[in-house]
Parts: C-alpha cells; structure tokens; sequence
C-alpha cells in the first residue's frame, strides 16, 4: 500500500485579482522510504505541493490519502493533531523557537504529543548526535549556523516519530558544502531510521542526491524519474 | 506546562528594553494609583477632621430627641463623674460641655435670631481653637458675665467691644430668659454659616441665664483618630442608658458624608481610567510581541501546535509582564 497517494490534485488561488493555477491535475504515489525530490523553476508549484501533502492547504479538488487516510476533508484541529503526529516539517528558514536550545527545540514538538520527560530528553540527545550536534545541544538558534539550525530542524522532524518528513527547499540558505552535509544526514536518516524524505529544490546539486526526481513546470507532473542513486542505495 | 511558562518568560525577555519599559510604566502606574488613593483616603480624614474640629467633635452626647427639637427642654444634667467616664474612654482626646440654645439678640433697632452657646472656654479652645479667632477684646473665662459674638453677626448688629446687646429667648422649662450682656470679644470665623449665628458664653452664665442650673444639652467629643470612631461610639453608648443619644460626625454631618462619598466616586472613577490606561498598554505590548512573531507561530502551527496553546502562551506573557511591573 502507498504511503501518499494524490489524486487529481487541482489548486487555484482565487483570492488574488487574478486566479492563479497553481497545480493542475497531479497524480503522484509515493511510497515508503523513499527519498524524493519534487525540482522545478520557481514558480512551478513545489511549495503549494508539498503544502498539500502536509496538510498546510486545501487542494481546490481532488484527494490525498495518507496511510490509506483521506486527509481532504479534515477539520483545521484534526488536522493538527494529523500533522503532529504523522508528519515532519522543515522548511526554508527560521524552523526553529529562538528563545529554546537545540534539545529544548527537538523536545518541544514531543512535549506536544505528551511524551514523557525522561524519553523526551533521551531521544532529543539521540537525534542531534545523529545529526552530529552533540556538542550543541544546549545552544540557542542564533549561536549555530544556518546549516546547524536546519540539522536541529530535521531532528526535530524525526522527534514525533512521523510517517514521512516534508521539506521545502532545506537547503536554499545554505552554502554548497553545508547543503550536501545536510543532505548526507538526511540520507543517512533516510537508510538508517527507514524515513521517508520529500523535499523540494531547485538547486541542481541537491536534485543530484535524490533517488527519485519529480519535476514540475507549470504545476503539472513534467517527468518522474527514478536516479542511479537509488539503485546504489538499494541493497 | 513548565515548558509554556519557560516559553513565555523567555519571549518576554527577547526585547529587553520594551519588557522592561512596559514593566516600569505598569509600575509607576500602580504607585500612582495607590499613591491617589491613599491621598484621597488621608484627604478624608483630615477633612473630617478639619470640619468636627470647627464645631461637632466626633461624636456628641445628647439627652433623647435633644437633635431633632434642638430644646432646652431636652437637656441633660451629668454628674462629673460621667464626664471622667467619657474621659477615660480609649482614644478620647477631649470631652467638652455645652448648654445651646436659640434665641433673640438685638442692639439699636436690629434684631437678629443667633445660636447662643454657653461653653467652658478653655476645654471649647482645646478643641476648636476659639481662642485664635479672637479678633477683639478679650476670650471668656469660666466666670465671665459678658458674650463673644461672631463677627459677621457683630457687623449687622453693628455692635463693638464694651457695647451692650439684649438677649431674649426661651429658658428651661418654658421659662424667659432675658438679659442685656456686655460684648468682650469678637471672634471671626471663616464659615458664614458660623460667622452670622455666634455668641458664646461661660457655661456657667449661661446655665443661670436660661434657669437651667447645672445642665447642658451637648457633650461634646474629640478622638486621636478617625479611624477609631465606631470602636469609642461603641464604648460611649455603654456609658449612657436609652435615655440618651449618642450620635457620630457622619450623623452630625451628613452633607459632609454626602461631599466625600461623590469625590470618592470620583476618585473611583479615576482610578477605573487609569487601569484601562495600563491595561492598554500591556495590550499593546503584547500585540507587538506576537505581531513580530506570526511567522513563528506558522511555524509551531505547522507543526502540530494547537492554536489554543499559542494563546496559552500569549497571555502567560501578558500575565508575566504584568507581575513584573506590579
Ligand atoms: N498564497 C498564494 N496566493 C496566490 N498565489 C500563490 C500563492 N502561493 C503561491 N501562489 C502562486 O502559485 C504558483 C506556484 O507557487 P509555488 O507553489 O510557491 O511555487 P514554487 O514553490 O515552485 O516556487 C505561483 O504562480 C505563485 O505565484
Ligand atoms: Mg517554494
């Protein structure tokens, strides 16, 4: 069974002067750990996408079912409660709370799902060693670096336990070198926790690294291609 | 939870100098509103005080209807020893007697009505400062024979020192008390209503004159402070029998009751204001502080955060900056 399943996905935004079509009639399956970029020119529909994916927005018509759930027609409250427990979020820029440090950050998303202290600490120390910030764990957002805090974001993602991470261009802030550093984390996430990752990009070295590459032009489905990386990683 | 209260205190202090600005002026505000009301609250005192140090006293002692008939038919006669009594009462200052009464006082062809009041001239100097208002001639003593008159009433009768006014009223039991009396003193008060309606004599005098021997009407009462009028009008009404009144300033005065009460309103409507004032400016803070942070609170939305706790957290700051101040 999929994982993520749209169909027919149809958005308008027809609050502006003019009615913008944002994504036209996409069909698109993913399926568990896999390690997805949706690419394309700005513009083409990536953030409305994923948006649509994690719940953020309403397509205008069409469906997506998540873990055989229809999320369509969820209420704003279960729909939190629906992102909470079953997606993690990182995006462009400022993921993170700047008054909290990196662990209170991780901890924080679980302390909404009513995880205990004890595990809660635990695991926040687990996952930003294995995005390599065990030695920054107690730091506010401003003392790290932008490649740093996207680290924090991404360990935070994988602290509620989600079904699969959504990530809206996690690199566009970063330089190249951090970026692929990121992105060696993510897949290593990726093989190691079995996560599930789709995140968008324009950015031709990142597209490099994903195993499959959706590309959008004009929000519609322009190709989907499964990369030689994912038959490396295949094993 | 202690997490939230942590959020909270510490988005407070992500703008130091606007925490601590809100924090001050809901302080200053505070003291100022305390301050006023504290004033007012002592403004009060020492206008009662002001005023029962003019005439009433705090509290007077009456023979039973003596308030309502204002006759010297409702008199008294006390023995000292029930004066000492009202003496030794816990915060009693002063205890004075008076024998008061209404009558005719005429000079030439001007006849005028005047309050009459025999007094003990030093005891009535304690409490109400005569003898300073003295402006002519000379105070009375306990034997004097002669009058003090208020000024006002000594310009209409154009009477001066050493001249002879006739007074003529009602005594004791129905009986006539008539007597042409000396003028010694002049004694200016800054109230009219006193001004025009004054003359003193000795008590004694006085008791001779309205063949009320040995009798007053009034027991007049002075106590360290106001705050501890019900607790003396407790322990004086056990002194005296249902034959008596015991009457407090409030009673005495009830137009002063009146005045205070509407500047007190006054005063408490003042006070409502500058809540709203304060509470505006807390308001105002914290609308800041969460407009600056709407993209932040998209993020912990998207995330899973219910809106309900981000207000949660918003009036934790309200209510944290708030205590700061006070
Ligand atoms: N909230 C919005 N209201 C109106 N138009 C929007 C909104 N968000 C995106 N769009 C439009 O929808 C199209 C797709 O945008 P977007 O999904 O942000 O693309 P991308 O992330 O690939 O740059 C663009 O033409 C954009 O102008
Ligand atoms: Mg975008």
């Amino acid at each position: 069974m999929a994982l993520i399943e749209l169909k027919k996905i149809t958005k308008i935004y027809d609050d502006t002067a003019v009615p913008v079509q944002a994504l036209k009639d996409v069909d698109l399956i993913i399926e568990k750990e896999e390690f997805t970029a949706i690419v394309g020119p700005s513009g083409s529909g990536k953030t409305t996408l994923l948006n649509i994916i994690g719940g953020l927005d309403k397509p205008t018509s069409g469906n997506i079912i998540i873990d055989e759930t229809d999320i369509s027609t969820f209420k704003t409250d279960q729909m939190i409660d629906f992102r909470l427990h079953n997606i993690g979020f990182v995006f462009q820029a400022y993921n993170l709370i700047p008054v909290f440090t990196a662990k209170e950050n991780v901890e924080f998303i679980m302390l909404l799902q009513g995880v205990e202290k004890e595990e809660r600490e635990r695991t926040a120390v687990e996952l930003l060693t294995a995005v390599d910030l065990s030695d920054r764990i107690n730091s506010k957002p401003t003392e790290l670096s932008g490649g740093q805090q996207q680290r924090v974001a991404v360990a935070r993602a994988l602290a509620s336990k989600p079904s699969f991470v959504l990530a809206d261009e996690p690199t566009a802030n970063l330089d190249s070198v951090t970026a692929n550093n990121l992105l060696d984390i993510m897949e290593k996430l990726n093989k190691e926790h079995k996560m599930t990752f789709i995140f968008s990009t324009h950015d031709a070295r990142v597209i490099k690294r994903a195993h499959r590459v959706v590309t959008l032009r004009d929000g519609a489905i322009e190709s989907d291609v499964i990369t030689d990386n994912a038959m490396a990683n295949a094993n | 939870m202690k997490t939230y209260f942590l959020l909270a205190w510490r988005n407070l202090w992500r703008n130091k100098r606007r925490t601590l600005i809100a924090s001050a002026s809901i302080f200053f505000a505070v003291i100022f509103a305390l301050l006023m009301r504290s004033m007012q609250e002592g403004s009060y005192d020492y206008m009662v005080d002001a005023s029962v140090s003019m005439y009433t006293g705090y509290i007077q002692v009456h023979a039973k209807e003596y308030w309502d008939k204002r006759s010297i038919d409702k008199s008294m006669e006390l023995s000292q020893t029930r004066i000492g009594k009202i003496d030794s009462v816990k915060h009693v200052t002063l205890v004075t007697p008076r024998l008061e009464s209404f009558s005719l006082i005429s000079y030439g062809n001007v006849t005028k009505v005047a309050s009459i009041v025999g007094i003990h001239p030093e005891l009535e100097n304690k409490m109400t400062d005569l003898k300073s208002k003295l402006i002519s001639g000379k105070y009375l003593t306990e034997k004097s024979r002669g009058v003090m008159i208020a000024k006002g009433l000594a310009t209409v009768l154009k009477v001066g020192i050493g001249d002879s006014v006739v007074l003529y009223g009602q005594g004791y039991h129905g009986v006539t008390a008539a007597a042409q009396v000396e003028v010694e003193g002049i004694i200016n008060f800054t109230l009219p209503a006193l001004n025009k309606t004054m003359v003193y004599l000795s008590l004694d005098y006085s008791q001779w004159l309205y063949a009320a021997p040995n009798r007053v009407t009034t027991i007049s009462i002075m106590i360290d402070e106001a705050k501890k009028i019900n607790e003396v009008h407790v322990a004086v009404r056990k002194l005296f029998d249902e034959k008596y009144e015991v009457m407090m300033w409030s009673e005495l005065m009830p137009e002063l009751v009146q005045s205070i009460e509407i500047d007190n309103a006054g005063g408490i409507i003042m006070l409502g204001i500058l809540y709203v004032v304060i509470g505006f400016g807390i308001f105002g803070t914290v609308m800041m502080m969460t407009a600056e942070k709407t993209r932040e609170f998209g993020i912990l939305i998207s995330i899973g955060m219910k809106k309900w706790r981000l207000s949660y957290v918003s009036f934790l700051e309200s209510l944290f900056l708030s205590f700061i101040g006070v």
